[in-house]
C-alpha cells in the first residue's frame, strides 16, 4: 500500500491526486509504526502528517490555483529522466547493499522498549517516550519549540503583501 | 547475508525505507510542478522515520522513536516555511514550474 | 691599523653620497676638492695598511675583513668581505693614489662645464667600485664592482650624451662589457658547483691541492678570461675603447688606461693557482691572444691622427702586452707593467689632455705642432712619458717590458719576435705622435679660425692644478722601474712582496737559455726602441722616407665595419628571432595557460543551468558514487 502510494504520488499529474497518493502513504506508514510498537508515533503521524501537513498542501494548491495539469510526457531538461532514474535506482542499490551487509552488527544498546502489555501499562510507549524527551533531550525540546516559533514568524513575514504591491 | 524469508524481519522495513527514499528521489528529480516536489521531499522523510523505528524497535532503544518524534516537528516547520516560500514567489504567477525559477544562472 | 680596511672603499662613496645630495650647491670648484680629497683619505688608509701588512711575515700577510653575511642561502655562504693582501693593497696603491692625482687634474680640466658635480659624483662612485673590485674577498664582491665600473664607465664615457657619438660610445661599451660579465658568471656558477664557494681562498685552495679537476679549472679559467677579453679590451672584444675617448680625457685617463682595464689582468693573477691548474693550452692561448692583440693594435696607432685615439689602441697593446706576459707564466711581471703603465699612461692622457685643454678642444693632431714653446710643463712632462712607453732606459717602461719579454722567449721565441715587433711599433707611432704634436712647424694658426678664436690664436699652458699631477707622474715614470730591476734577487722588490699570492704558477726560467742571456736581451729591446725612435724622426721629422700610413690601418683593419655587419645582418636577425620567440613561446605559454582557464571555466560555467532539479541531480549522482565507493572500500554504513 506504501509503495502504490509512493509511486502515485510522483505519477500523478493533477497536484491533488499526489496530495491524496501521499496520504494513503503516510496511512501506510504509520500502520508499520504500530507494529514496530511505536503507538504514539503513529498517533503522531495521522495528525500532524496526514492531519494537517496534507491539508497545508491542500490549502495551498487551492489558494494559489495551481492545479493546472503538468505535463509529464516532455522532459524540458535532455537527459534528466534517464540519469534520474538511474541516480534513483543507484541509490537503492546502495542501500540496500549496505544494509543486508550491516545485518551482523545489530546488537543491543539502549535499554529496552516498554511494551503495553499487562505488566506496564497501556500507555507504556507513550511514558517512555515523553520520559526520553523531558529528562535527557529536554534542550533539544525547547529549542524545537523556538523553532516553530520561528518558522510561523517567518513565514508569515515572507508573506506579507505591503501596501503598495496590493494596489 | 541472511536468508530471505517471509517473515517481516526489521531487514524488510529497511529495505521498503529504501525503496521509498528512492522514490521520493526520482519524484524530487523528474517532477516540474513545485508543490508536487515538496510532496516527493516529505515522502523521503517518511522513509527516514520508518527506518529509524524499525531499528529502534531491533536495538531495543527508545531513543530511535525520540529522534523520529523531532523529525516531525522539524518537517512540520520546514513545510510551514517551504510553502510560505512558494506562495510568496507564485503569488504572481500561477503557471510557474521549477525550470522557470532559473535565476541562478551562471 | 688593518681595521682601516674598509676606510679605503667607504672613503669615495661617502664623497659620491655627499655631491650627489650638495654638488650644486658646492659648485665648482669645491665639490671637486671634496671627492679629491675622498680618494685621498682612501690613498692615505691604503698605504697604512701596506705598512701594516709590511711589517708582517710573508706567509701572514693576508687579512680578511668581513663586513655581514650577505648570501647564507643552503649550502652557498657568501659574505660581504675584503681581502688585504699584497696583491689587492698593490692595485689599491696606485688606483687610489692615481685616481687623486686624476681628480685633482679634472678640476682643472672640467672647470666651466654644466654638470661639474656630477663628473665628480661619478668619478667617485667609478673609484669606490674599482676598490670593490680589487679588494672582494670573493668572487661577487669583485663582480659587485666589476658590474660597478662597467656602469660607471657607461655613465662617464657617455657624459656629454647630447653629443649623439659620446652615447652610442657609452653604450657600445656597456654592451661589449656585458659579453664579457657573461663569462664572469658562468664562470662564477662553475666555480660554485665545483668548488661549493665563492672565496678566492676555498678556489684558489681547491685548485692548489688538487681538489679541482683540470676541466672545471680549464672552463673557469677561460670564461674568467672571457670577461677580462671584455672588460680589458683584447680582441675581440677590444672595439670600445678607441670609441670610449668620447669621454672626457681624466676619464680616458682614469679608467680606460690606469684602472678599469687593468681589472682583467687583476682577475686573472687573483685566479692565477686555477689557470696553473687548468690544461697547459689555456695559458698559451692567453699569450696567443694579448701578443695578437698587441701587435694587431699597434698597427693601427701608427696611423690615426687623433691624439687621443693613438693613446687608446696603445692602451690595448699594452693590455696585450699584460696578457701576453701572464700566458706567459711572468705574474709579477704583468702586474708590475699594470703599475708603470698605469703611471706613464695617465701621464700621457693628462697630457694630451693639458693640450686639447690649451687648443681649445682641438684633438687632430695634423692641426698641432711645435706646441712645446708654448706649453713647455706639458711638454716636458709627455715628453717623459714618451721615454717611459717606448722602453728607453731607465724610465719605467722599460724594465717592466723588458721583464716581459723575458719570460716570453722562454716561453716561445715565436711571440717573442712578435713581441719585440710591437715594442719596436710602439716607439714608431709614440714617437710620431710627439713630433707631431710638440715640435716641428706650428700648424695651429693656419686653423686659428675655426676655434672661434679672436684675433690671433694662441694655445695656452694648463692651470697649475692641471699641471701638478703631471709632474708628479712623471717622477713616478722614472722611478718606477726600481720596484724591480733584474740585476740582481735582492732588488727584486715586487717579486718577494708578491710571492705569497703568486708564488706556485710563476714560470721558473732560472735554467733557460733567455735567463742565461737575459742582458742579451736587454740590449736587443734597447736597440729596438732606438731603432723605432730613430725611424719616426726620419720620416717625421727629418722627412727623409716618405710617410707610409696606410688607409686600412686608419681603419683599423675594417673591423669595426665588419662587426657592425655581423651584428646588424645575421646579429640582428639573430636577436628579432630571439625576441619573437620571447613574445610568443614564452610569452605564449603564460598568456596560454590564462586562455586554457578561461577555456576551461567557460565550459565549465555550462554547468550553472539555474535549474534546480539539475542541481538536485548532480547531488543525488554524487551522493550515490560516494556511498558506493565507501561500501567498496568495505565501510559498512
Amino acid at each position: 500500500m506504501i509503495l502504490v502510494g509512493a509511486v502515485g504520488v510522483i505519477v500523478r499529474k493533477h497536484p491533488v491526486h499526489a496530495a491524496l497518493s501521499l496520504v494513503l502513504t503516510l496511512f501506510g506508514v504509520a500502520v508499520l509504526f504500530v507494529a514496530q510498537e511505536a503507538h504514539f508515533l503513529a498517533a503522531v503521524q495521522v495528525i500532524v502528517y496526514a492531519g494537517a501537513i496534507v491539508v497545508l498542501f491542500l490549502f495551498v494548491i487551492m489558494l494559489l490555483g495551481v492545479d493546472r495539469v503538468e505535463n509529464l510526457r516532455t522532459e524540458p531538461l535532455s537527459g534528466q529522466r534517464p540519469l534520474a532514474v538511474l541516480a534513483s535506482l543507484g541509490l537503492v542499490a546502495v542501500l540496500i547493499t549496505a544494509i543486508l551487509r550491516g545485518n551482523q552488527i545489530f546488537n543491543e544498546r539502549g535499554t529496552g522498549l516498554n511494551l503495553p502489555d499487562s505488566q506496564n501499562g497501556p500507555d507504556a510507549n507513550t511514558v517512555q517516550l515523553a520520559e526520553s524527551i523531558f529528562s535527557q533531550y529536554v534542550v533539544a525540546f525547547e529549542v524545537t519549540s523556538v523553532l516553530l516559533v520561528i518558522a510561523v514568524v517567518g513565514t508569515v513575514l515572507l508573506t506579507r503583501r505591503t501596501r503598495a504591491a496590493t494596489e | 547475508m541472511t536468508a530471505f524469508s517471509l517473515e517481516p524481519t526489521t531487514s524488510w522495513y529497511l529495505v521498503l525505507s529504501a525503496i521509498l527514499f528512492g522514490i521520493g528521489t526520482l519524484g524530487v528529480l523528474v517532477r516540474r510542478n513545485p508543490l508536487v516536489m515538496f510532496m516527493c521531499i516529505e515522502l523521503m522523510l517518511n522513509a527516514v522515520n520508518l527506518s529509524f523505528v524499525a531499528l529502534a524497535r531491533e536495538l531495543n532503544d527508545i531513543n530511535g522513536q525520540t529522534i523520529v518524534f523531532f523529525v516531525m516537528v522539524v518537517a512540520a516547520a520546514e513545510v510551514v516555511v517551504g510553502l510560505g516560500i512558494i506562495v510568496s514567489i507564485m503569488r504572481s504567477r500561477s503557471t510557474l514550474t521549477a525550470d522557470d525559477l532559473a535565476g541562478l544562472k551562471g | 691599523m688593518l681595521n682601516l680596511l674598509w676606510l679605503i672603499p667607504l672613503s669615495p662613496l661617502v664623497g659620491a653620497l655627499l655631491n650627489m645630495a650638495a654638488g650644486r650647491k658646492l659648485g665648482d670648484p669645491r665639490s671637486g676638492w671634496l671627492a679629491t680629497s675622498a680618494t685621498l683619505i682612501s690613498f692615505l688608509a691604503t698605504v697604512m695598511v701596506y705598512f701594516e701588512l709590511l711589517g708582517r711575515q710573508a706567509e701572514k700577510r693576508s687579512h680578511v675583513a668581513t663586513l655581514f653575511s650577505w648570501l647564507p642561502v643552503g649550502s652557498l655562504q657568501v659574505d660581504f668581505a675584503l681581502l688585504a693582501d699584497p696583491l689587492s693593497i698593490t692595485m689599491s696603491l696606485f688606483v687610489t693614489g692615481i685616481s687623486t692625482l686624476i681628480h685633482l687634474y679634472a678640476i682643472g680640466y672640467m672647470h666651466g662645464d654644466a654638470k661639474f658635480s656630477k663628473f665628480f659624483v661619478y668619478l667617485n662612485l667609478f673609484v669606490f667600485s674599482m676598490l670593490m673590485l680589487v679588494l672582494g674577498e670573493n668572487l661577487l664582491v669583485t663582480f659587485l664592482g666589476w658590474e660597478g665600473v662597467g656602469a660607471c664607465s657607461y655613465f662617464l664615457i657617455s657624459f656629454w650624451h647630447t653629443r649623439n657619438s659620446a652615447a652610442v660610445a657609452g653604450k657600445k661599451a656597456f654592451v661589449t662589457n656585458r659579453i664579457g660579465d657573461f663569462g664572469v658568471m658562468t664562470a662564477m656558477f662553475l666555480a660554485f658547483s665545483s668548488v661549493g664557494s665563492l672565496s678566492y681562498g676555498a678556489i684558489n685552495e681547491a685548485a692548489h691541492s688538487g681538489e679541482l679537476a683540470a676541466v672545471s679549472a680549464t672552463a673557469i679559467a677561460l670564461l674568467l678570461f672571457v670577461g677580462a677579453c671584455g672588460k680589458s679590451a683584447q680582441l675581440p672584444l677590444y672595439l670600445w675603447l678607441p670609441d670610449a675617448m668620447e669621454g672626457p680625457t681624466p676619464v680616458s685617463a682614469l679608467i680606460h688606461a690606469a684602472t678599469m682595464v687593468t681589472s682583467g689582468v687583476f682577475l686573472l693573477t687573483r685566479i692565477n693557482p686555477v689557470l696553473h691548474a687548468s690544461y697547459a693550452w689555456v695559458p698559451t692561448t692567453v699569450a696567443v691572444v694579448g701578443a695578437a692583440t698587441a701587435l694587431f693594435a699597434a698597427t693601427i696607432a701608427v696611423s690615426q691622427n687623433d691624439i687621443k685615439k693613438v693613446l687608446a689602441y696603445s692602451t690595448v697593446s699594452q693590455l696585450g702586452f699584460m696578457f701576453l706576459a701572464i700566458g706567459s707564466g711572468a705574474y709579477v711581471a704583468a702586474i708590475f707593467h699594470m703599475v708603470t703603465h698605469a703611471f706613464f699612461k695617465a701621464l700621457l692622457f693628462l697630457g694630451s689632455g693639458s693640450v686639447i685643454h690649451g687648443m681649445h678642444h682641438e684633438q687632430d693632431m695634423r692641426k698641432m705642432g711645435a706646441l712645446r714653446k708654448v706649453m713647455p710643463i706639458t711638454g716636458f712632462t709627455f715628453i717623459i712619458g714618451w721615454l717611459a712607453i717606448a722602453g728607453v732606459p731607465p724610465f719605467a717602461g722599460f724594465w717592466s717590458k723588458d721583464e716581459i719579454l723575458l719570460y716570453v722567449f722562454a716561453k716561445s721565441p715565436v711571440l717573442y719576435v712578435v713581441g719585440i715587433f710591437t715594442a719596436l711599433l710602439t716607439a714608431y707611432y709614440m714617437t710620431r705622435q710627439v713630433i707631431m704634436v710638440f715640435y716641428g712647424k706650428a700648424r695651429w694658426s693656419d686653423h686659428g679660425a675655426e676655434h672661434g678664436a679672436h684675433g690671433d690664436f694662441t694655445p695656452h699652458e694648463s692651470p697649475r692644478v692641471m699641471l701638478m699631477p703631471l709632474l708628479v707622474l712623471s717622477v713616478l715614470s722614472v722611478v718606477g722601474g726600481a720596484m724591480q730591476l733584474p740585476f740582481s734577487k735582492e732588488l727584486h722588490f715586487l717579486e718577494h712582496w708578491l710571492a705569497p699570492v703568486v708564488e706556485e704558477s710563476e714560470a721558473y726560467i732560472g735554467k733557460s737559455w733567455a735567463y742565461q742571456n737575459k742582458y742579451l736581451l736587454l740590449m736587443l729591446a734597447i736597440v729596438v726602441a732606438t731603432t723605432g725612435i730613430v725611424l719616426a724622426v726620419a720620416v717625421y721629422a727629418k722627412g727623409k722616407f716618405k710617410v707610409v700610413e696606410p688607409k686600412v690601418l686608419e681603419q683599423a683593419w675594417h673591423y669595426d665595419t665588419a662587426v657592425a655587419r655581423v651584428v646588424a645582418g645575421p646579429g640582428a636577425a639573430s636577436f628579432n628571432l630571439i625576441a619573437w620567440i620571447d613574445t610568443n613561446i614564452v610569452d605564449g605559454i603564460v598568456n596560454g595557460v590564462g586562455q586554457v582557464v578561461r577555456g576551461a571555466a567557460g565550459s565549465l560555467r555550462k554547468t550553472q543551468s539555474g535549474f534546480v532539479r539539475v542541481y538536485a541531480l548532480l547531488i543525488s549522482i554524487g551522493a550515490v558514487a560516494i556511498l558506493g565507493w565507501l561500501l567498496l572500500r568495505g565501510v559498512v554504513l
